[in-house]
């Protein structure tokens, strides 16, 4: 079971994310992470879902789930083929000065943001892969993490390939 | 344009899609809508419980090919209709519903009479829509036709709030349905048809599993011509019997659980399996690995999902099943095909098959037999579910398409009289009966009234064991013949009951009772209710044990 990554173009209307989590439950798939935002024209809506399943049920699973009339194309990315990002807001407990030192330093070392500097908390922006982003949070566990926002995947194909080609 | 209401404007664009009858049951947030229904040419046809009028609507679009509307309030009329609405879905029936709503600025507050309709039906429906502007109304009940009734058929509901129908607008009544995810196949690749020739080309051993989608296409004549060119026999799923005509020399029969021996027989052996509007549905494949081991699968399917999903295909055509059918025959007419003796296969094992022995009793398949004989060729037959309707699967002759209607998917007991009388509002020069259990009949007979009082009549026959003969079955077959909960030896006079409703209704206790009844009921021009008395022990033979294989075959030797 490995990490599925499904991308959806839909109409941007109320109703279709429920469609498709509600049929990603009925077939007792839990969603790992979700994304979703208007696309490059406001009447659609992009929509980035991961799952941890056999790629085999997912393709079952995005069969029927293209045959929804708000569903304009949805497909399971091919993992070799694709960018993915994830994003994170990490809150860390700074009031020591060298804990706040160290956390400088490995957020340097990941190419974030420090976007708040308080006292005793610094806010940092983590972005890069799924493992990136988790190797983040695993090197400044010991300073402490005390909140940890996720966007989850987005994902785009290399190349020329887009979501819309077969 | 002038404007109008968005009820004045639903009445309008119902009629200029064509609607001629519709099923329902007002309520507090239809009286704009039933208003207009004053001045529309549409039927409106009263029910007597939302799950009867979905289930009528049902069984009118099954005999008629055109979309079923129904119409029920808000609350209580919405979930009324949920089970009608699986039913449809299930056996991809085109059922359009409208639904009352709380007007929109009580959405969401828990309003009297308030359900939210759309995602209690969204995994039920094949597209389910609110209407929140007016000016939208023409665009969705066009749509709500429109993807009903195209593809794969199935279900939509359409949700109106109440103040969408009395606000006044503008009305596009020529609005376009451009749907940007619905897109459905309709005439197949001709690659997939030519990969699809290559396979049936060698065939030695072709047999055809023939489903719903054949008679949803009209496709009887094209699945003929092409079984007869490949010499190939033709089993049937539940809901493709009456796809080829039951007389026909290649005619297999149903296949599955409860098939005919014949068919059960012929399918593992084939080397080449074409399915044309099937989907393995578990009742019909029994156990996979049974299920035509050694064939090479052909898969035309209108719905790409579909493909294997529980069972491998080495071929798939994806389209309507005519176009399939036809582009197939095309091809192969103009090749050698070389049957090898296959067809002297088929007729042996269909001697060896036809053994079964009628005797005199006034058993089901005694009834059913006698039922077909006393019908016109064209009468259309709904059943109920259950041990009567597997009986009727199995001994119920079918000559035309669409003439054999039931609730195979789902498995809706008390769907069988409801549909009936839908499916007389849509032909009504054909006579319409249902052949129904005792269970069955009790949840919904009180339809008997729609019937009466509508001008609607259809015969009724109902098989009485005052038992729920299928679970009784299952009981005696695999639980030590401890039966539980199955007994329905209830007071009521079914017969007398049915007299209430305003039926013409007897008992009948032999074999020759029955066919005199029988045919008074269809030379009459009422509704006619036949009880049967019959022995609550019989079981329906074939049967294959679940978990088993297609030639697993319980008989009753």
């Amino acid at each position: 079971m490995s990490l599925n990554v499904i991308s959806f173009l839909v109409e941007n209307k109320p109703g279709v994310l429920f469609n498709i989590s509600n049929t990603i439950r009925r077939k007792n798939f839990n969603i790992h992470s979700i994304t979703a935002i208007a696309g490059e024209h406001e009447d659609t809506t992009r929509i980035t879902i991961t799952s941890k399943a056999d790629a085999h049920e997912i393709d079952k699973l995005v069969e029927q789930m293209s045959k929804m009339v708000d569903i304009i194309r949805v497909k399971r990315l091919d993992p070799l083929r694709t960018i993915q990002r994830d994003l994170a807001l990490v809150k860390l407990h700074t009031a020591d000065p060298m804990a706040q030192e160290e956390a400088l330093e490995i957020i340097n070392k990941y190419k974030g943001l420090i976007l708040d500097i308080k006292p005793d908390t610094v806010i940092a922006q983590i972005t890069g892969s799924v493992n990136e982003v988790t190797d983040f949070h695993a090197e400044v566990g010991h300073i402490g993490v005390i909140e940890s926002a996720r966007t989850g995947i987005t994902a785009i194909e290399k190349g020329w390939v887009t979501l819309m080609e077969k | 344009m002038t404007k109008t209401t968005g009820s004045r404007a639903y009445i309008k664009t119902l009629e200029n899609e064509g609607v001629t009858h519709m099923f329902g049951i007002t309520g507090a947030a239809l009286i704009p809508i039933c208003d207009d229904l004053l001045d529309s040419k549409i039927r409106y046809i009263p029910g007597v419980h939302e799950q009867g009028s979905a289930h009528m609507a049902d069984g009118y679009a099954r005999a008629s090919g055109k979309p079923g509307i129904v119409q029920v309030t808000s609350g209580p009329g919405a979930t009324n209709i949920v089970t009608g609405v699986a039913t449809a879905q299930l056996d991809s029936a085109p059922l359009v519903c409208f639904t009352g709503q709380v007007p929109m600025n009580m959405v969401g507050t828990d309003a009297f009479q308030e359900v939210d309709i759309i995602g209690v039906t969204a995994s039920i429906t094949k597209w389910n829509y609110q209407v929140r502007d007016p000016t939208r109304i023409p665009w969705a009940v066009k749509a709500g036709m429109y993807i009903s009734n195209t593809g794969r058929k199935g279900a939509v509901v359409i949700d109106l709030p109440k103040n969408v129908t009395t606000e006044e607008a503008e009305f596009d009544y020529d609005v376009k349905v451009e749907l940007k995810g619905y897109k459905p196949i309709i005439d197949p690749d001709p690659h997939e048809l030519d990969t699809a020739v290559k396979v049936l080309i060698d065939a030695k051993r072709p047999v055809i599993m023939a489903g719903g989608g054949v008679i949803a296409a009209g496709a009887g004549k094209e699945l003929a011509q092409l079984a007869e060119l490949l010499m190939a026999p033709v089993a049937t799923s539940l809901m493709g019997k009456g796809a080829i005509p039951s007389n026909h020399p290649l005619s297999l029969g149903l296949c599955g659980m409860h098939g005919r021996h014949e068919a059960n027989y012929m399918v593992p052996d084939a080397d080449v399996l074409l399915v044309v509007g099937a989907r393995f549905s578990d009742r019909t494949t029994a156990n996979l690995s049974g299920f035509a081991p050694n064939a090479k699968i052909v898969h035309i399917d209108i719905d790409k999902s579909e493909v294997d999903k529980n069972v491998s295909s080495i071929t798939k055509v994806i389209g309507d099943a005519r176009y399939a059918l036809s582009g197939l025959y095309k091809r192969l007419m103009v090749q050698n095909i070389r049957t090898n003796g296959w067809h002297k296969r088929i007729t042996e094992v269909k001697q060896y098959c036809e053994t079964y022995d009628y005797g005199t009793d006034i058993s089901t398949p005694n009834i059913i037999r006698s039922i077909r004989h006393a019908l016109p060729n064209d009468a259309i037959v709904t059943t109920d579910v259950g041990q009567h309707q597997m009986f009727a699967a199995l001994h119920y002759d079918v000559y035309e398409p669409g003439t054999f209607l039931t609730s195979g998917g789902l498995g809706t007991m008390g769907w069988g009289l409801p549909a009936a009388i839908g499916a007389k509002a849509a032909k009504p020069d054909r006579k319409v009966l249902a052949i129904c259990g005792d269970g069955g009949f009790h949840m919904t007979e009180n339809n008997l009234t729609v019937a009466v009082d509508e001008d609607l009549p259809i015969i009724a026959v109902v098989l009485n064991n005052k038992l729920l003969g299928m679970v009784a079955q299952w009981q005696r077959l695999f639980m030590d013949g401890r039966l539980s909960t199955v007994s329905r030896d209830y007071s009521v006079d079914y017969t007398e009951l049915s007299k209430t409703y305003g039926a013409h209704a007897v008992k009948t206790e032999t074999l020759d009772e029955f066919n005199k009844a029988m045919r008074e009921a269809v030379d009459a021009d009422y509704t006619t209710v036949i009880e049967v008395p019959i022995d609550p022990n019989e079981n329906v033979y074939p049967h294959i044990p679940p978990g088993m294989g297609l030639k697993d075959i319980l008989t009753d030797d």
